[in-house]
This record gives structure tokens, sequence and C-alpha cells, in this order.
């Protein structure tokens, strides 16, 4: 994987917000249809990483490229078009909608006479939903009779309904029970199956080490750990994330 | 509403799955939760009223009744869009009596036709609705507040407008033909046959869309119901209306209202964006959406439609004086709306509630006069039907909301 071009290469991205530091420098990579894992303490800049990746906080300074060329990102709108989709961890969902309606919500199929193709729309989220091995009784329910784990499906499906290459999940177990948890862990392998890369917050030990590639952990706003999931141990990224390991072993390689 | 949840780990929707027939029943509760209460309601009324005086369903005075409820059913129309979004308009009733006043100036001491000064009374409407709503959202001051500052000061307007003598008597024709006019039986029975053409025709060419596009169809008794309700009522009400002096003008105009924004609501992007307003602004704007612009298209014709209902209004009284628009003018279109199944707080309902509340309400209102029962009375009962209509519709939500779906 190391060999291809990665998807998204961040270098020196710096973000204050007046007096604090939230991010100071921080160098990043995703690749291709690869499942990162964002790991670390409270305030250590993990929401402020990903919300920069998703425009919503321009870096002050640093360089972010995609597919190898330099892009700068002026609000969600440019980063959703270069294939970044965001699943917030509020889900930003419509619960008086049914499943179809959220998934097309600011972006709805018209007809020829401008009225709304329904059809058009219920097949594409069937299409979506079965690719993603997300089961629903109807997508015609609105979206408040769902499951937190069918939510959590429901919005991801919304984030790649676009074509989107890189999907940004904020604590996306964080409110579930085991077997939702279990559905939403599928959910992402699924992700990469289809060849999208994944960046996902967790504060979930297990849950990362499931399902991530690699393990980036972040403290104080600067990157102190990058591991090969397979090649790490819990014990190494607890001890990056407290930073008991500070003080002997700056970042690896 | 008890859909099965997704068993975890199934196989997916699979094809099987995806083109399984909806659950009828499900599908009405969850359709019809809003109006079947409503609905009831309407029987038990009127089934009280016809015992208690045999004139109730008579023709003549069922004729009354679409008269009366024709300028509520409309302004409350505007209402139902307003509170979809979670809002409220308190401004309706002034606005419906200041652009009636607009026209009726107009037509009476500018000599402008009256097409000109109807149409000067809906752009004026609109235009207040389109400052209220540009205000609020612009600072931020919620729609109470500045449509309670909208109500005083057009009620001021219209006092202003009406000067010394208070009252402008309309004799226009065009403008009196709107709620004086009663259409031939041919025309009334044609009306009803379209509708019962173009309720077969819509739920044949959806059906066809879906399989075409290879969907679960609807479930037959679903469809059964819809084109079953056109197809008793259409006939029923036009048959009933010629026993007097036929269907007035102004059932045809209110129930064109409601059609057309029904349609607006439910099969436009716009209507679909008012409804992701009200469920969740935050979401909305996330999803591109401009909810501030929503919000004053929403507005700009809640005050269209305001000076709609007053223009019907005059037009049946002939005159627009200091009360138009006032009293419990502005009460009744909001709980028309509430009534009918709307919810006050964003998100749910539909443009009928606006027709079924309102015909609740002047069901009440007429059955009372007929029993020749004081204003005390009417005012009392009214706040009751609404107290219990609200009170109903908080049961069924709690109890959707103990079985886990809102």
């Amino acid at each position: 994987m190391a060999a291809d071009l990665p998807l998204l290469r961040l270098r020196g991205i710096t973000k204050r917000f007046g007096a604090a530091r939230a991010l100071g420098g921080v160098d990043l990579e995703v690749y291709p249809a690869e499942v990162v894992a964002l790991v670390g303490d409270n305030g250590a800049g993990k929401s402020t990483l990903v919300k920069t990746i998703a425009g919503i906080f321009p870096p002050d300074t640093g360089e972010m490229r995609f597919l190898g060329e330099p892009v700068r990102l002026r609000g969600p709108k440019d980063a959703s078009a270069l294939g970044i989709a965001t699943v917030y961890q509020d889900l930003s969902l419509c619960d008086n909608l049914d499943v179809v309606a959220n998934l097309f919500l600011g972006r709805e199929d018209v007809g020829a006479t401008r009225a709304l193709d329904e059809e058009a729309m219920e097949r594409r989220a069937l299409a979506v939903l079965r690719g993603l091995n997300v089961t629903l009784a109807s997508v015609r329910v609105p979206v408040s009779a769902l499951s937190g784990g069918q939510r959590q499906s429901v919005a991801v499906a919304r984030a790649i309904l676009g074509a989107a290459r890189l999907v940004l999940m904020d604590e996306p177990t964080a409110a579930l029970g085991v077997a939702q948890t279990k559905q939403v862990l599928e959910l992402i392998v699924r992700l990469r199956h289809q060849g999208l890369s994944v960046m996902v917050i967790s504060h979930n030990l297990a849950d990362v080490f499931q399902v991530a590639d690699r393990i980036v952990v972040l403290r104080l706003g600067q990157l102190a750990g990058n591991f090969a999931t397979k090649e790490t141990t819990r014990e190494q990224v607890v001890a990056r994330i407290t930073g008991a390991e500070a003080a002997d072993s700056r970042i690896e390689s | 509403m008890t859909t099965p949840s997704a068993a975890k780990g199934e196989p997916g929707l699979g094809s099987k799955r995806g083109t399984e027939r909806l659950d009828g029943l499900t599908k009405i509760r969850r359709k019809e939760a809003g109006s079947l209460p409503v609905l009831i309601g309407l029987v038990v009324i009127w089934g009280i009223f016809a015992s208690l005086n045999e004139n109730f369903l008579s023709a003549r005075n069922l004729t009354n009744l679409v008269l009366q409820i024709a300028a509520m059913g409309t302004m409350s129309v505007g209402v139902v869009l307003v509170l979809l979004l979670g809002e409220i308009d308190l401004s309706v009733g002034a606005v419906s009596g200041l652009s009636a006043a607009v026209m009726a100036i107009l037509n009476v001491e500018h000599g402008a036709s009256a097409w000109v000064s109807i149409a000067a009374a809906v752009a004026s409407g609109a235009a207040i609705g389109a400052l209220q709503g540009a205000w609020s959202t612009r600072f931020r001051v919620p729609s109470f507040v500045v449509t309670l500052a909208g109500l005083l000061a057009f009620q001021g307007a219209l006092l202003w407008a009406l000067g010394s003598t208070g009252t402008v008597n309309v004799y226009d024709p065009v403008i009196v033909s709107l709620a004086g006019t009663f259409l031939p039986p041919w025309i009334g029975w044609t009306l009803a046959a379209l509708g019962m053409a173009a309720i077969l025709l819509a739920e044949g060419l959806s059906a066809r869309r879906r399989s075409r596009a290879g969907l679960a169809p609807f479930s037959r008794i679903a469809i059964g119901t819809r084109i079953a309700l056109v197809w008793i009522l259409a006939p029923a009400v036009v048959a009933l209306l010629d026993g007097d002096r036929g269907v007035p003008l102004a059932l045809v105009l209110l129930l064109g209202v409601v059609i057309g924004f029904d349609f607006l609501l439910r099969r436009t992007r716009f209507g679909r964006h008012v409804f992701a307003v009200g469920g969740n602004a935050e979401a909305a704007r996330r999803a591109g959406i401009r909810a501030d612009g929503i919000r004053v298209a929403v507005f700009t014709l809640s005050g269209a439609l305001a000076a709609c209902g007053g223009v019907l209004a005059t037009s049946r009284l002939l005159a627009v004086n200091q009360s138009s628009g006032g009293g419990d003018v502005l009460l009744n279109a909001i709980a028309a709306a509430v009534i009918g199944g709307t919810s006050l707080f964003g998100g749910q309902g539909t443009a009928w509630s606006a027709l079924t509340g309102a015909l609740v309400l002047g069901s009440i209102s007429n059955g009372m006069d007929l029993l020749a029962r004081p204003s005390s009375v009417k005012f009392m009962v009214t706040g009751g039907a609404l107290l219990l209509a609200v009170t109903i519709d908080a049961l069924g939500r709690a109890e959707r909301k103990k079985a886990g779906r809102v």
C-alpha cells in the first residue's frame, strides 16, 4: 500500500483558536482503500483535525494534497467536491423524513416536470444500502423509527451516495450497543472493500484494532504515534495516548 | 408502525426483501395517523349537531358551512406551512384585513379593476410576509415576536387605511362573485369526474413507475383507501350541494389551494426542504439547504395566503371594516391547522389539515348558531375542541414515542 500515491497527504498542519493551539504541525497520509483510526485523549486535536480535512476549519499553515494535487479547502463544499464525505457525530438526519428523503436531502432527483422523482431515488437508495449490506424493513419509514446502528448506516450511506473517496467518521460507535457496534464496524469494512478510504475517530481501542489498518495517535495537537495495526499492541498505543512513553521515544520511523 | 427492525447480520436488502409488499395497515397508520382522529371527530360533531337540529345536514346549511370556512381554510394552509417549519405567524389575521383593505380601497376609491385590486392585495400580503420572514431570519428574532409586532402594526395600518369612515363597501361584481358564485350542476359534476379520473390516473401512474423501477408496490389497502375516499366524497359533495344552489366557487378555490400546496409540500424539492428545515434545521443546512431562504419563502407564502383569505372574506361580507381580520380570525386559522393534525413543533403535517381543521371549527360554529347558542358558549366549545384535538395528538405522540418510533 505504501507504494501507492496517498489519497490524502497532510504536512505540517497547524490550527490555533485564539491562544489555544489545537494542532501543532501534523503530518498524515491516508492511502486508497485504507481504514485509518484516529485515537487520542480528550482535547488531543482529533476532532479539529477531522474538521480541517472536512473543510470546516481551514488550517492556519501547512499543506494538504489530495491525490498528489495541492488543495485548499475553504468550506465543506470544497471537501465534498473532492470526494471527502463526513458523517457527523450527531448524524445530521431529519427524524421526520424517511430513509430515502434523508439519503437525498439537498440533492433530490427531479423529473422533467420538476416534481420529485421518488422512484429513481428509492431505487438508488436500495442499491447503495444493499452495497453496504444494510438491512432495513422499509426505506419508507421515518428515520426516527430506526435503531442507532441503522441510523448510523443511513448516515454513512448518505455520505457515500455522492462520489465519495474518503469517509470521515467521528465516534460512530460511541452511543451504540454491542450488536449495533458490530453492524457499524462491518459497514466500515464494507466501505474499504468498495475501495473507499475511511478515517475514523474512536475512543474504543477494541473497535479500532478490529477494523483499522493503521492507528494514528494524537497527543496535545501533535502526532504521537503512527502504527500499522498488525505490528502493534494495545499497550503501545495506550502508552502513546497517555504520553507514558514520550520520554524515551519520539515519533517512530 | 410495527415495522420489524432489521435483524443483525442478515444478508441485506436482497431482491426478495426489496420487493416485499409493505404491510398495508402499517402504511395507513403511519400516513394517516395525523388525520384519522380529526376525521372521526368530524363525524362525531356532525352526528351530535344532526341529532340536535335536523337542519344541520341540510343542503342549504352545508352550503353555508362551506362558505363560512373558505377564508379560514385558505389562511390556514399558510399557517400549516409556517408550523411545518416549527415557526408561528400571528399576523395572518391582521394581514388578511389589511390586504382586503388594499383591494377594497384600490377598487372602490381609485377605480382599479377587480383583478388589479386582488393582485395588489395578494402582492401586499406576500410583501408583508417576506418582510417578516426576512426580519426574523436576518436579526434572529423569534417569529413569534416579529409576527406579534406585525399583528399590532398591521391592525393599526388597517385602521389608518380605512380612515374616518372605518368601512369600505365592495360592490364590484368580480370580487363579489368569488364567494357568491354557485356552479351549475354540469360543471360541478364535470369537476367531480375530473377529480375521480385524476386520482385513478395518479395512482395508476405511480404504480406503473414503481413496478418499472423494480420497487415494491404500495399496499393495495392504502391505494384503495385513497381512491375510495375521492370516489365516495366527490359525487356525494356535488350531489348534496346541488340540492341547494350548486357547488360554491369558493369551495373549488379552497380545494385548489389545498391540493396545490399538498403537491408543493409532498412532491417538490421546496416542500421536501420545508419538512427538512422543520425537522432538523442544522442537518438541512449541512445538506446544503438554504434554511433562511426557505423560511423567508414560507412566510411570504403565508402572507400571500392570508391575503387570499382576506379577499374571500371580503367577497362574502361585501365590505372591509375596522374589524376585518380581527376577532377570532387569527386564532381560528391557527387552531384549524392544529386540529387538522399539523404539529406545533415543526416537521409534521399536511396541507389537508387546514381543510379538515377548518371543517371541524366551522361545523362547531355553524351548529351552535343553528341551535341559537350565544357566542359565549361557542367560544367555550371551540376552546374545548382545540384542547381535545391537541391532547389526542400529544397522547398519540407519547404512545408512539414509548414504542420507540416518534
